[in-house]
C-alpha cells in the first residue's frame, strides 16, 4: 500500500507501483489540471511539485512517489491566488491553455528558488515545458511581473 | 457569401418561438436553462433572471473564438458581459458551418454574431414598448436594461423577457445595427472566458472527458498507411493488471477519409493498464505497396521531377520566349518536409455506443464531421451521433479529422460500454495527417536593374485531394490558390505548373497549409534575386509588388479558391500587402538596422487566408553556428479586427509555429514506418528557440474582416532564411534550418 499526500490530503494506493503518478493523479483522483503532452519527461505539461521541486510526474512512478508532498495545479493555489496566477491573468497568456498547468508550476517552483530571475535563470527554468500554440513571450513577462522584476 | 445568408436564415426565421422556446443544442450543465429561457436564435437564448445564454458552435484550440463570437453577440444585445454564459454548442448544422478551420469563424459569422444580437434586443425594446405603452422606438436598450427615455422608466433585460417571447421574430431588414462608436465589445481588449480557468488547471478538455463505467483503449495501428492485419497474439496481454479485453478495429476502405486507420486495441481500466497491456500485444501485419515507402528516396523523386514540364495551372505572356532570348537567367529548387501538426493534447474522444446511437465527448474543431464519420463508421444516421465539444488542446488542423473519435465508438460498441481512446504522443507523431511535402522549381529571367521578366514556378506535393480520393495525383485548386497562383508581382511573363505526385500517407491540412511551402520557396527566391541584383530587399519586394492595384487572379483550368471568397469582395491588392511590408520595415527600423557580423535581419510579405502580413525577423548566429531570435516584428492587415487582444496574440503564436517548422521540423519515413516519435526526435520551438519578443502590428483598415489564426505563419520561414543569409551568406533552400550547418 502506498501513501502519499496530495494537495494536503492522505492518499493510499493499491495499484500498480510502477503507475506514473500522473496516471494516478488523472484516472483515479480526476485532478485533471495536470495534463500528458508526451509521457517520456520531454514535455512539462505533467509537472507537479514532489516535496516542493518541480517534477514530471509522467515518468514518477507511484513507488517513487510514495511518501511524498504532492501540489497540482488544484492546489496551488488553493488558499489564496497564486502571484503567478494573477499575472497569467494579468497577461492573458492563455490560448489552447493546456499547457499552462505545467507552466505555471514550473515557474512557481522557479520563484521559489530565485525570487529575482533574470532572463537567463527563465530560459534554463522553462525550457523542458514546451507550448506548441507559442506563448513564451507572454509567460516571461507573467513570470517578470508575479516576480517585480523588469523585463 | 451564401454560407452567412443560409447561416441568418436559419438562425432567425428557424428559431422555435413559443413551440417550447428552447436554448438550443446546448450542454450538460445547460439543462435547467434549457427549460425555461427564451431564445429567439439558435445562438442565444435569455433566462427569466437575466442571464443571456450565448451560444459557442466553434470550436476553441486557442483562438479564442469562443470568446469573441459571443462578445459579438452580446454587443448588439448591449449585454452586460458579467452577465452572460457562453455555452459550447453540441455538432447539428442547424448553426451553419462549424468546422473551425480555414481562420474563417470571424469572416463568416461576425454578420450572423450581430444580427443574432441585434434581433433579440429590438424584441426586448418592443416587449418594454408594450409594458409601458409607448412607442417602441423610444425605447432602448442599454447594457442589460430597456430605458424609456422620455419617462425615465428602466426595465432589466430578466423582466421582459416572458413578454418578449410571445413576440413575432423581427425581420432583418427591421434590425438596427449599433454604428462603431457605440461598441462595447467589438474591437476593444476583453479578456477570454477560459484564461482564469486555465491558471487553474481547471478547464476540461477531450483527455479528460469521463463517462461513467467507461474503458480506457490503447490501440495498435497498421504502421504503414493500407497495411492489413494479418495476426495477433494477445496471450500475454491478458496477464497484465487492469486489462480486460483486446478488440480489433477493421481497416478502412479507400479512400481514408476520416475513418479510423484499424489495429488491435487494448481495454483496460486505466490508460496506464491499456498501454502496458498493449506493450504485451504481439501483431502481424501485410504491409502493402507503402511498405516500400521512403522520404529520402521521394525528396530525390520530387526534385528530379520540378525539372521537367508539367501541367500548366498559370500562364501570361511567353516566358519559353522570354527565357530563350535572356541573358541572365536565375534559378533554383527549394524543398519542405513532412510535418506534424503535433498539438499539446493529442487526439481524444470517449464515445458510448447505446440502442444504435452515440453520443461523444471529443475534442474536435468539427462537431458535425464527427457526427458524419461517426455515422458512417457505425452505419447509423448522423443525427443519432450527439457530439459535445469539450476544449481543444491544440488543434491546427488535425483535429477537423474525426477518425480517433471513430475508434472510440467503434470499440465501444464492441465491448459494450463507453470507451475513451487518448493518442500517446508516438501514436500522434506516427499517425498522423500529416503537412504535405513539397519540392519547388523557380525560374526567372531578369533585365539589367535585376527585375524579372519572366518567372515560373513548378510545385510538386501530395495532394491534401489523397484523402478523399484515393487516386489523387494533381493539387486541389484550394492548394494551389494558397500563395501560389495568386502571386501579385507585376510580372508581364508568369507561369505556374503542377506536377502529380501521390502520397504514401495521410496527407492533411495543417495551419497555413499549402501557403507554408509556396511562401517558403516564392519569399526565399525573391531574397536571392534581390542579393543577386544587389539591391535593398524591401525596396525590391515594393518593385516587384508595382502600382497599387486590385489583381484580377485567373488561373488556368480552375476558379480561383480566394478561400470561397469573391474577388469582388476580397482584391487581390498590392496596395494592402505594400503597405504592411512599409509598416514592418519601419517599425523593426529596417532602414537603419544594416546588417553585421552573426546579426542581421530578414523580410517576407505574403497573403493568405485574405490577410496581408510581412514579417521582418532579426536573427544572431553565434560562432558556433547557434541561432536566436532577439525579435519578430509583424505587420497584419486583417481588415476589420473584433479583438486585437486575440489577434496579437495569434500571430505572437504563429511566429513560434513558424520558427518550430523553419528550424527544427522534419518528419521522415524509412521501409514505410514514420521514423520520428516524440519531442525528442520531432522538436518544436522551446522557450529558448522561439522568438523573444514578437511586436504585432495591427494596421488599421476599413475592409471587411478576413481570417487571423493562420496567416501570421507563412512569412516566417522565409524571413528567417533571409536573415540567415543575411548574416552569414548561407543560403538555404532546404527545411528545416537544422539540416545546414550555419558556420
Ligand atoms: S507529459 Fe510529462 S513531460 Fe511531457
Ligand atoms: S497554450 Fe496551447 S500549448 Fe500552451
Amino acid at each position: 500500500m502506498i501513501q502519499l499526500k496530495v494537495n494536503g490530503s492522505a492518499k493510499k494506493f493499491d495499484g500498480d507501483p510502477e503507475m506514473p503518478l500522473l496516471w494516478y493523479l488523472r484516472d483515479v483522483l480526476d485532478y485533471t489540471g495536470t495534463k500528458f503532452g508526451c509521457g517520456a519527461g520531454l514535455c512539462g505539461a505533467c509537472t507537479v511539485h514532489v516535496n516542493g521541486e518541480a517534477t514530471r510526474s509522467c515518468v514518477t512512478s507511484m513507488r517513487d512517489a510514495a511518501g511524498k508532498e504532492i501540489t497540482t495545479i488544484e492546489g496551488l493555489g488553493a488558499k489564496s491566488e497564486h502571484p503567478l496566477q494573477a499575472a497569467w491573468k494579468q497577461c492573458n497568456v492563455s490560448q489552447c491553455g493546456y499547457c499552462q498547468s505545467g507552466q505555471i508550476m514550473q515557474a512557481a517552483a522557479l520563484l521559489k528558488a530565485k525570487p529575482k530571475p533574470t532572463n537567463a535563470d527563465i530560459d534554463t527554468a522553462m525550457q523542458g515545458n514546451i507550448c506548441r500554440c507559442g506563448t513564451y513571450q507572454r509567460i516571461r513577462q507573467a513570470i517578470q511581473i508575479a516576480a517585480g522584476v523588469k523585463a | 457569401m451564401t454560407h452567412i445568408e443560409k447561416v441568418s436564415r436559419r438562425g432567425f426565421l428557424g428559431s422555435a418561438i413559443g413551440a417550447g422556446a428552447l436554448v438550443l443544442g446546448v450542454g450538460v450543465e445547460s439543462a435547467e436553462a434549457a427549460t425555461t429561457a427564451w431564445s429567439p436564435s439558435v445562438y442565444l437564448g435569455l433566462e427569466p433572471n437575466g442571464t443571456a445564454v450565448i451560444v459557442a458552435h466553434r470550436s476553441e484550440m486557442g483562438t479564442g473564438i469562443r470568446s469573441v463570437l459571443p462578445m459579438v453577440v452580446a454587443d448588439e444585445l448591449e449585454a452586460d458581459w458579467q452577465k452572460v454564459r457562453v455555452q459550447q454548442a453540441v455538432g447539428d448544422t442547424k448553426y451553419g458551418s462549424q468546422n473551425t478551420d480555414g481562420s474563417c469563424s470571424i469572416r463568416d459569422f461576425y454578420d450572423a454574431m450581430r444580427e443574432a444580437g441585434a434581433t433579440a434586443r429590438l424584441m426586448l425594446e418592443q416587449a418594454a414598448a408594450k409594458k409601458w405603452n409607448v412607442p417602441a422606438v423610444e425605447c432602448k436598450g442599454q447594457n442589460h436594461f430597456v430605458v424609456h427615455a422620455k419617462s425615465g422608466k428602466k426595465a432589466a433585460y430578466g423582466e421582459l423577457v416572458k413578454i418578449a417571447a410571445t413576440l413575432p421574430v423581427p425581420k432583418k431588414g427591421d434590425l438596427r445595427l449599433k454604428p462603431e462608436s457605440e461598441f462595447r465589445y467589438i474591437g476593444k481588449e476583453l479578456p477570454t472566458i477560459d484564461q482564469a480557468d486555465h491558471t487553474r488547471g481547471a478547464g476540461r478538455f477531450g483527455i479528460d472527458a469521463r463517462m461513467p463505467g467507461m474503458l480506457y483503449a490503447s490501440i495498435e495501428r497498421p504502421p504503414v498507411l493500407g497495411a492489413k492485419l494479418r495476426s495477433f497474439d494477445d496471450s500475454a496481454v491478458k496477464g497484465v493488471k487492469g486489462v480486460v479485453q483486446t478488440s480489433t478495429i477493421p481497416g478502412f476502405k479507400p479512400p481514408h477519409l476520416f475513418q479510423a486507420l484499424g489495429g488491435v486495441a487494448v481495454l483496460a481500466d486505466s490508460t496506464w493498464s491499456a498501454a502496458q497491456g498493449r506493450k504485451k500485444l504481439k501483431v502481424e501485419w501485410d504491409l502493402g505497396p507503402n511498405g516500400a515507402f521512403d522520404s529520402a528516396r521521394e525528396k530525390a523523386e520530387i526534385l528530379a521531377k520540378i525539372k521537367q514540364p508539367g501541367k500548366v495551372v498559370r500562364n501570361e505572356g511567353d516566358v519559353d520566349k522570354v527565357f530563350a532570348g535572356a541573358s541572365r537567367i536565375h534559378e533554383a529548387s527549394y524543398y519542405v518536409p513532412l510535418l506534424s501538426h503535433a498539438p499539446m493534447e493529442p487526439p481524444a474522444a470517449v464515445a458510448e455506443w447505446r440502442d444504435g446511437k452515440v453520443v461523444t465527448y471529443a475534442a474536435t474543431q468539427n462537431p458535425q464531421a464527427v457526427q458524419e464519420a461517426v455515422a458512417g463508421a457505425m452505419g447509423i444516421k448522423k443525427e443519432d451521433v450527439t457530439c459535445h465539444v469539450t476544449l481543444l488542446g491544440g488543434g491546427f488542423g488535425r483535429k477537423s479529422k474525426p477518425d480517433y473519435v471513430c475508434e472510440a465508438a467503434i470499440l465501444s460498441k464492441q465491448v459494450g460500454k463507453p470507451v475513451k481512446v487518448v493518442w500517446s504522443r508516438e501514436d500522434d507523431i506516427k499517425f498522423d495527417f500529416y503537412h504535405a511535402n513539397a519540392g519547388m522549381y523557380m525560374k526567372a529571367a531578369l533585365d539589367d536593374k535585376g527585375r524579372p521578366t519572366a518567372w515560373l514556378h513548378r510545385s510538386a506535393f501530395p495532394s491534401i485531394g489523397s484523402t478523399f480520393d484515393a487516386a489523387a495525383e494533381y493539387a486541389m485548386e484550394l492548394e494551389m490558390g494558397m500563395g501560389w497562383v495568386d502571386l501579385p508581382y507585376a510580372i508581364a511573363n508568369h507561369r505556374a505548373e503542377n506536377l502529380p505526385h501521390k502520397n504514401h500517407v495521410r496527407i492533411g491540412w495543417m495551419r497555413a497549409v499549402a501557403h507554408i511551402y509556396h511562401a517558403f520557396a516564392i519569399h526565399s527566391f525573391v531574397d536571392e534575386l534581390a542579393a543577386a541584383a544587389n539591391r535593398d530587399r524591401v525596396e525590391y519586394i515594393l518593385d516587384l509588388l508595382g502600382p497599387d492595384r486590385q489583381v484580377p487572379i485567373q488561373p488556368v483550368g480552375m476558379k480561383y479558391w480566394n478561400n470561397d471568397q469573391g474577388q469582388d469582395k476580397f482584391p487581390v491588392d498590392t496596395a494592402r500587402l505594400k503597405r504592411v511590408l512599409e509598416v514592418a520595415a519601419e517599425k523593426s527600423g529596417w532602414a537603419n538596422k544594416k546588417p553585421g557580423k552573426g546579426r542581421a535581419l530578414g523580410v517576407a510579405a505574403h497573403r493568405s487566408f485574405l490577410t496581408y502580413v510581412a514579417a521582418v525577423v532579426e536573427v544572431e548566429v553565434d560562432d558556433r553556428g547557434r541561432l536566436t531570435i532577439p525579435r519578430v516584428d509583424v505587420a497584419v492587415d486583417a481588415g476589420q479586427i473584433i479583438s486585437p487582444e486575440r489577434a496579437r496574440s495569434q500571430v505572437e503564436g504563429a511566429a513560434v509555429f513558424g520558427t518550430s517548422l523553419a528550424m527544427m521540423g522534419e518528419i521522415t519515413a524509412a521501409d514505410g514506418r514514420i521514423v520520428q516519435s516524440n519531442f525528442n526526435n520531432y522538436p518544436v520551438a522551446r522557450i529558448q528557440e522561439a522568438p523573444r519578443v514578437t511586436h504585432v502590428h495591427l494596421v488599421p483598415s476599413k475592409a471587411p474582416a478576413a481570417g487571423i489564426g493562420e496567416p501570421g505563419v507563412p512569412p516566417i520561414a522565409p524571413a528567417i532564411t533571409s536573415a540567415i543569409f543575411a548574416a552569414t551568406g548561407k543560403r538555404i533552400r532546404e527545411l528545416p534550418v537544422r539540416k545546414t550547418k550555419l558556420v
